[in-house]
């Protein structure tokens, strides 16, 4: 569903992606494990269109992305939902203004059946009673919450994650685990996730890919990473400060 | 860091005029394109429009004050006692062609154009204006759109209201406190006086809404670096807009007729 082809992209002299492959299948859910600062919300944002390489190719469903015009490329980003690292509520709107803002674009839906999908959306994310607060009024982790229902609400085909599981509590956290595990298998959702959070890496992930360097080192699944002989990948899933990663 | 040699200015200077003009390209091309966001628009309307009346009040009321005062003065020193009548006229060229359109070109650059940097660079450092593009909202479409056509509608009626409330104060300075000839005053000041010099301050005051604007959103999506980078934005904003202003009206004032009358 979605292929990257020899990504490079830099700011100013730094080199981000230096040549990143990937290959996401239809309906899996693929996370992309990496240290802070590897540039894995970098490559998500590529995805959607939202930074433009320096070369290479992303297909999504066999069309080229990187070359499209701003309005071509509106019709393939009505495919993806974005959860950001850090919510991005439009903080001049209410939570239910907020949940609604991709319905009034992306779907022809009644006002009656729009009302309804708010609801529904904030329901799964477990914040029904909060449709009339502005984005001030909630916690870090309400925020995230509210930007996945927002993300969701308009039922993309693909579900970009950065950070899921990042400023929010344990068992929120695997409350949110559960509802991505539950979009894949109800919807059929594909799903990319950036985390460094390996307890969710485990329980959402079909395959792992791992970023370092600006180049993916390693596609598995769990399993196959778990047991990988890649030193750096054995450091960075046990999180240990001794190893070859040593730019921490 | 910042490249400080000749060149390196030169190139900068460049980029960033290149950046402006791309965003105003952008922003006529997106002029006519569906969806329009009128809500927005008429959130700026009122934000640039209404909420503007206060500052452009107190501003046009002394600037026809002073600007009477001064006019009152050079005529009755220069010139000599009663020749006060012809003040009229001048203030009313003064204010309408020059004075009114700069003074609130320059309070909507510092009230406005200050606050749609800080409200886009907000949006930028917080990824708001990310979301609004996987949203489906084209930024410029939704942001700058709405802001530039609201600013281009309302300077006018900003700068033609400011005019009434100058001009008034200078009446009130000369006839009400100086003790100016009342009839002869008005009729000279409608003689002398042209529609085309309101029309010239209107003329600029359009033009100046649109580079507030655009001047203000451009800062505000190129923000970097968090609350610092909105100051720097904001600040920016104020002191760009203020002096392309200055240098726009020069410009305009030597492009336009002084007159329509022939002669």
């Amino acid at each position: 569903m979605i292929r990257i082809i020899d990504l490079h992209k830099s700011f100013g002299p730094k080199k981000v992606l230096r040549g990143v492959n990937l290959t996401v299948k239809r309906g899996e859910t693929m996370v992309v494990i990496g240290q802070s600062g590897s540039g894995k919300s970098v490559l998500i944002k590529h995805l959607i269109g939202l930074l433009k390489p320096d070369s290479g190719e992303i297909y999504v469903e066999d069309v080229e992305i990187t070359h499209l015009r701003d309005d071509e490329l509106m019709r393939i980003t009505k495919k993806f939902g974005l959860l950001f690292q850090g919510a991005a509520l439009f903080d001049s709107m209410t939570v239910a203004e907020n949940v609604r803002f991709g319905l009034e674009r992306y779907t022809r839906l009644s006002e009656e059946e729009m009302q309804k999908r708010v609801a529904e959306s904030l329901g799964l994310v477990g914040l029904s009673e909060a449709e009339c607060l502005m984005p001030f009024e909630l916690s870090g982790g309400m925020k995230k919450r509210v930007g996945l229902a927002r993300a969701i609400a308009y039922r993309p085909e693909i579900m970009l994650y950065d950070e899921p599981s990042t400023g929010i509590d344990p068992i929120r956290a695997d409350a949110i685990n559960d509802l991505i595990n539950k979009l894949k298998c109800d919807m059929g959702i594909t799903s990319v996730v950036i985390t460094h959070d390996m307890v969710s890496s485990y329980k959402i992930a079909d395959r792992i890919a791992m970023l370092y360097d600006g180049e993916i080192i390693e596609v598995g699944t769990p399993g196959e990473i778990r047991s990988s002989e890649n030193a750096i990948i054995q450091q960075f899933i046990h999180g240990q400060a001794d190893g070859p990663i040593k730019d921490w | 860091m910042a490249n400080l040699s000749p060149n390196g200015l030169l190139l900068g200077a460049f980029e960033q005029l290149g950046s402006v003009g791309w965003l105003f390209f952008k922003t006529m091309k997106n002029l006519f394109r569906r969806p329009r966001e009128h809500q927005i628009l008429l959130q700026q309307l009122e934000e640039i429009g209404v909420r503007s009346l206060p500052v452009v009040s107190l501003t046009a009321a002394f600037g026809g004050l002073v600007f009477g005062f001064q006019t009152y003065t050079g005529f009755h020193r220069y010139i000599g006692p009663g020749s006060e009548t012809y003040a009229g006229p001048i203030i009313t060229l003064g204010l309408a062609k020059e004075l009114i359109p700069i003074l609130v070109g320059l309070m909507i650059s510092g009230r406005v154009g200050s606050s749609m940097a800080a409200e886009i660079g907000t949006m930028r450092i917080t990824e708001q204006i990310d979301a609004l593009h996987s949203l489906g909202a084209n930024p410029i479409r939704y942001l700058v759109v709405p802001r530039t056509l609201a600013a281009f509608f309302m300077m006018p009626c900003l700068v033609l209201y400011g005019d009434i409330i100058g001009i008034l104060a200078g009446y009130f300075y000369n006839v009400i406190l100086m003790g100016v000839n009342r009839v002869i005053y008005v009729q000279n000041t409608l003689m002398y006086a042209e529609i085309w010099d309101v029309a010239t301050g209107l003329i600029k005051s359009c033009v100046f809404g649109v580079v507030i604007a655009i001047v203000g959103c451009w800062q505000g999506m190129e923000t970097e670096g968090g609350a610092e980078g909105v100051g720097r934005a904001t600040t920016r904003t104020v002191v760009i807009s203020s002096i392309s202003i200055l240098i726009l009206n020069f410009f305009i004032s030597k492009l336009l007729p002084a007159t329509l009358k022939g002669g």
